[in-house]
């Protein structure tokens, strides 16, 4: 029986991490090199946690699934970094950043974990600053600021559109070092299939080769997974294509709680879904809402012309167009949090003011440039213009970019107490794969501070409080007992997949999988369609056990196979999503239960019954799985209903 | 989104079984692609009409597909990431074609990146020359402040044009020497510029340079190719610098 | 320069390229200067002939500048051989050059090659026949100092006009690249000056060679 111990330190909010690392145990320089640490994911999290441990002389392994650990997809964010430094001296500060993370997440955090990562938000500048990470900058030569939403300061660090890829090779040039100096090994192109638990604490992962097909088996006396969230689930995601939940999906499978999956964030400023043949969704980033105002036709006549294209963007008067945002939220315009602008656009597009085969709104940047000029809007965000266009053939300087909500982030994930521990003795997570910080709703440019500040901040402090008492443990050998017979039923389940030769490709079935989760799991859930979508995930799950295909051997490169073994995991992950969404009978942050809204059509929380972190308990096959509450006690902030007018 | 007739294609596309096969070209038929779609979707509808057909499908290096993470890897029709410029394989839209064009797809093709499979390559070198020297050596912990240092905005910006560089390798692949000496200029350049990099930048050099060369990367001839095919437009100034940082490094031993 | 691997790294073997590169690049600014004197005196050209031909100075830069032709010539063919194994054998079905590359860029070794053969052909006529001829007392039909009938002697037939202006056009590709990619190889370069560069590097060549080709034509037009 798992209870849940989110072991929060005693003291003050202000005091509780500055007490937890001053009483909590460590492993002397000596004994570092005497104990194993796997990584899995190498990312901004997994990245900057092997990078740090192995500084420190922890004997590191460090995994990822692409051909390096530079291409993890944490590169892929773009408009910045969330610091308290109040370099602006507009009146930010650690208990602001605090307070929005909360409000922004919509009450569903942690107070406080949330509070830590608002204290060391500052020294992740300081750190990335010195390993040449290139900021922007102002003339003076200081750190330039740019907005984001959900915030009323300027907080945002950000190196051009390209500030994750630049956050994400300073650690990688970081876990470069250790692996130069043999401090870190790295395994590229290799997947975990599963994680080895011995009596009751995680020892290590089995692991399979890509390139080659072999499956092996990796000691660790800890285990940290740093792999990032479960978007794919959708298949259209801005999730990049070899993302998945399949470490963490095995980690639930062997006891670790996996909590709050329905917290799912879906981005605003997407560039609209083109055709069937569509692999993903690309962001644009949020900065672009500092300068470029949201609309949709006021008439619904205007909508449709625009729809058959007898009218352009252009034509429509500036009377004839509803800023929707502006009008809705005064106070924050379109700097409202992600969940609130994409629900506003949905109900736009719900009402028939959509574009675009009636998907799309849009972003226009005709009054920036009539207030900046263009050249001003094209220093702050030309490579996302020209992004644009790459993709859609139209010119965002002459005609108003089009934009659809999509599947960005997901908020939910592994259970973790304040070190960042899973309910399974051993096994940490980090980053994007853990549920710590965001609550039900993730504020822009937060995923990077959380990343690293698991990474670099927090997992090297809290593991050595576990591994200090793991020095007597030997290295275990990795042929025998619980490893080989983990490596056994990783082989088994490989070719259970392969034969099953049916006749439907993987993507096919995913395919399916994304429709039914955006129909019925999405940005509007309803208790029926809930239902519904159990139902039919639990039917696809049969077909793609009846039908797939999957050509090619098992034991080499065989990408079919990847994605099958991952697709297989989305399968009864979704059902997961579905099941909690369905319980948590509320509305709030990305969890939308159109049941529970306001008059005007804001989520409606439920204070009273749902203040909880909802941890699911794997129980076996198609048995149902038992969910654990967690508690939220706000102590530092009031529970207020968010507002943002 | 312009409403543009669907294309039909005849898509040559390089297959090999392992890195010590010997590999062919192999030709297929695409009916109906939407020239809206990127490359990649054109490569996924090929690969899903080759698994109905029974056939195995076509292995290529992607991920993150909004040009980023660096990681696809295809020459097409003579050039490194397609005819579009400025652009990554899996930005290269379908409407940069023609309605009965035939489309050739080959793998990098240089000695320091041999094939694993098909179209996939293997790019680890980059990861060694970063592991000799492509950082700076700062622990977690105990920096100073982020604006202690002041840096000039001109020196901060093009830092930042260095650190554009994706590592996809389309450097090596398009360079008639096969070398890699935009790759590692990029990086020295980047952190020569900033004061915190500037304390090693003479150790960096070398060390990267070594690197290059024991993994048997070629020699700059300065074509400029490198520059021309770069997703990112990394410029060939940075090499210059490159050569300067491993000069005065080297005549100060 | 301590470190012995300076000249078995791939930027010290460059470097020895630019470096004797950018020395014959001086010797031809020289060359070409002192030509141009043979198209407005015969005398005035055979005083520097007869200075030049009996001034150790002259002869010990003569030695120097063999050298650094040979080390050119040497390394260019060390590194065209590594660089076409770090290509790999592998060739590209299809391969289009960027517009913004040179064709003398991708073609540097071929043209020295025919550079070379000018050289040889150059040096067989007029250097063998002056200034080796005068240290070795041979004798010919002109006099080793009197270059200017040397000129006027070979620039009367037609297909020496010919094999020198091939020379002339090769040797103009390699300089227009040549010039400033050896500038950009001892790193002096950067991305304003990199436009700059290119501009003078085709001046340059533009120059020498039209200076070069001008003693060529003059003389074969004189002959007429």
């Amino acid at each position: 029986m798992t209870t849940l111990n989110s072991k929060i330190p005693e003291g003050h909010l202000y005091e509780k991490w500055s007490n937890y690392k001053a009483h909590q145990k460590l492993v002397n320089p000596a004994n570092k090199r005497k104990l194993d640490v796997i990584v899995v994911g190498s990312g901004l999290a997994g990245g900057a946690a092997a990078a740090s441990l192995g500084e420190l002389g922890f004997n590191v392994k460090c995994f990822c699934y692409q051909d390096s650990p530079r291409r993890a997809h944490s590169i892929a964010a773009q408009g910045g970094i969330n610091a308290a430094k109040n370099y602006q001296n507009d009146g930010d500060s650690v208990y602001r950043l605090f307070y929005d993370t909360i409000k922004g997440g919509d009450y569903r955090a942690r107070e406080a974990n949330v509070y830590r990562l608002a204290e060391v938000s500052n020294n992740i500048i300081d750190q990335c600053v010195a390993q040449g990470v290139p900021f922007a900058r102002d003339y003076g030569g200081l750190l330039a600021n740019r907005s984001f939403g959900g915030a009323q300061v300027s907080r945002t660090f950000y190196a051009k559109g390209q500030t994750g890829q630049q956050l994400l090779l300073g650690a990688y040039s970081a876990l470069s070092r250790q692996i130069g100096k043999g401090t870190v090994t790295m395994y590229p192109r290799t997947e975990m299939m599963d994680i080895v638990v011995v009596d009751g604490k995680c020892r290590g992962i089995v692991t399979r080769n890509l390139i080659t097909g072999e499956i092996d088996a990796h000691f660790g006396h800890a285990v940290i997974l740093a792999t990032g969230g479960y978007g794919n689930v959708f298949f259209l995601s801005t999730n990049a294509m070899g993302s998945n939940g399949s470490a963490a999906w095995k980690a639930y499978k062997k006891g670790a709680c996996f909590a709050n999956p329905c917290y799912i964030q879906i981005h605003p400023t997407c560039i609209p879904v083109h055709g069937e043949f569509q692999s993903k969704l690309t962001l644009m980033s949020e900065s672009l809402r500092n300068d470029g105002r949201i609309w949709a036709p006021k008439k619904a006549e205007d909508a449709e012309a625009i729809r058959n294209g007898k009218k352009k963007a252009q034509d429509i008067p500036d009377e004839d167009r509803d800023f929707y945002l502006e009008r809705r939220y005064p106070a924050f315009g379109n700097l409202v949090p992600r969940d609130v602008a994409s629900r506003a656009a949905k109900e736009r597009c719900d009402h028939g003011f959509g574009v675009e085969n009636g998907g799309a709104v849009f972003l226009d940047f005709k009054y920036a440039i009539e207030r900046l000029g263009k050249d001003v809007v094209e220093a702050r965000y030309g490579n996302l213009f020209q992004m644009y266009e790459k993709i859609t053939n139209d010119n965002p300087y002459e005609t108003p970019m089009k934009i659809y909500p999509a599947i960005h982030y997901t908020m939910g994930g592994i259970w973790v107490d304040y070190e960042l521990q899973t309910t399974i003795p051993g096994l940490f997570a980090a980053g994007e794969a853990n549920f710590s910080d965001h609550g039900a709703n993730r504020l822009g440019a937060s995923a990077l501070m959380q990343g690293l500040s698991d990474g670099y901040f927090v997992l090297p402090y809290t593991i050595q409080n576990y591994l200090a008492d793991e020095l007597h443990t030997p290295r275990m050998d990795t042929n025998s007992g619980e490893f080989a017979k983990v490596k056994e039923d990783v082989k088994a389940h490989i070719e259970k997949l392969m034969n099953v030769k049916g006749t439907k490709s993987v993507d096919s079935i995913h395919k399916e999988l994304g429709h039914i989760m955006w129909e019925h799991v999405g940005m509007g859930r309803t208790k029926e369609g809930l239902q519904e979508g159990i139902k039919m995930i639990q039917e696809l799950r049969k077909k793609f056990w009846a039908e797939v295909r999957i050509p090619g051997n098992a034991n080499e490169l065989n990408v079919e196979l990847e994605k099958a073994n991952r697709v297989a995991d989305f399968l009864e992950l979704g059902e997961l999503i579905a099941r909690d969404a369905l319980h948590r009978e509320e509305s709030c942050g990305g969890h939308f239960r159109e049941e529970y809204q306001t008059e005007e059509g804001e989520a409606l929380r439920q204070d009273d019954k749902f203040a909880y972190v909802g941890a699911w308990e794997y129980k076996g096959e198609d048995v149902e799985p038992e969910l654990h509450k967690e508690e939220l006690k706000f102590e530092y902030c009031e529970l207020k209903q968010r507002n943002y007018k | 989104m312009s409403e543009v007739q669907n294309l039909n294609l005849t898509v040559k596309v390089w297959r090999q079984k392992g890195p010590k096969e010997a590999g062919h070209f192999e030709t297929n038929e695409l009916k109906g692609i939407s020239p809206n779609s990127s490359f990649l979707e054109m490569m996924d509808v090929l690969n899903e009409q080759l698994i109905n057909e029974g056939k195995e499908p076509v292995a290529f290096d992607h991920d993150c597909r909004e040009g980023i993470c660096g990681m696809c890897s295809l020459y097409i029709n003579g050039h490194a990431h397609g005819p579009d410029d400025h652009v990554t394989t899996c930005q290269l839209h379908m409407r940069k074609f023609k309605d009965g064009d035939t489309i050739t797809v080959e793998p990098w093709r240089s000695a320091g990146f041999p094939v694993i499979k098909d179209l996939m390559v293997d790019r680890s070198a980059y990861d060694k020359i970063m592991a000799a020297g492509g950082f700076i050596s700062v622990n977690t912990g105990g920096v100073p402040d982020g604006n202690a240092i002041p840096i000039p905005k001109k020196d901060a910006d093009e830092a930042m044009d260095a650190a554009s560089c994706i590592g996809c390798g389309a450097c090596v692949a398009t360079c008639k020497n096969g070398s890699a000496m935009l790759f590692v200029s990029a990086k020295v350049s980047q952190l020569a510029l900033l004061p915190q990099g500037r304390i090693e930048a003479a150790r960096r050099a070398k060390a990267m340079v070594a690197k290059m060369d024991e993994l048997g990367f070629g020699n700059c001839t300065n074509t400029g190719a490198c520059e021309a095919e770069c997703p990112k437009g990394v410029s060939i100034s940075n090499i210059a610098r490159l050569n300067r940082e491993f000069l005065c490094a080297k005549f100060q031993d | 320069m301590s470190n012995p691997n300076f000249l078995s790294s791939s930027i010290g073997k460059k470097f020895l390229m630019s470096i004797t590169g950018l020395f014959l690049i001086m010797f031809l600014a020289f060359h070409a200067s002192m030509n141009m004197v043979a198209i407005f005196s015969s005398e005035a050209y055979n005083a520097v002939c007869e200075f030049l031909g009996t001034n150790w100075y002259a002869l010990a830069a003569t030695a120097v500048l063999a050298i650094g032709t040979l080390v050119h010539i040497a390394y260019a063919f060390i590194l065209s051989v590594q660089n076409s194994k770090a290509r790999g054998n592998n060739k590209y079905d299809s391969q289009v050059r960027p517009a913004s590359v040179e064709w003398a860029s991708k073609n540097m070794l071929i043209l020295g090659i025919i550079v070379l053969c000018g050289i040889v052909l150059h040096l067989s006529q007029f250097w063998y026949k002056m200034m080796f001829a005068e240290l070795a007392e041979m004798s010919n039909e002109f006099a080793a100092t009197d270059g200017a009938a040397w000129i006027s002697y070979y620039f009367s037939q037609w297909p020496v006009v010919v094999a020198y202006i091939v020379w002339l056009v090769a040797l103009w590709f390699h300089l227009t690249h040549g010039f400033w990619s050896a500038l950009q190889t001892i790193g002096w370069n950067n991305k304003i000056w990199l436009p700059r560069l290119k501009c003078i590097s085709d001046i340059f060549a533009t120059i020498v060679c039209c200076a070069f080709a001008a003693v060529v034509i003059v003389a074969f037009c004189q002959s007429l």
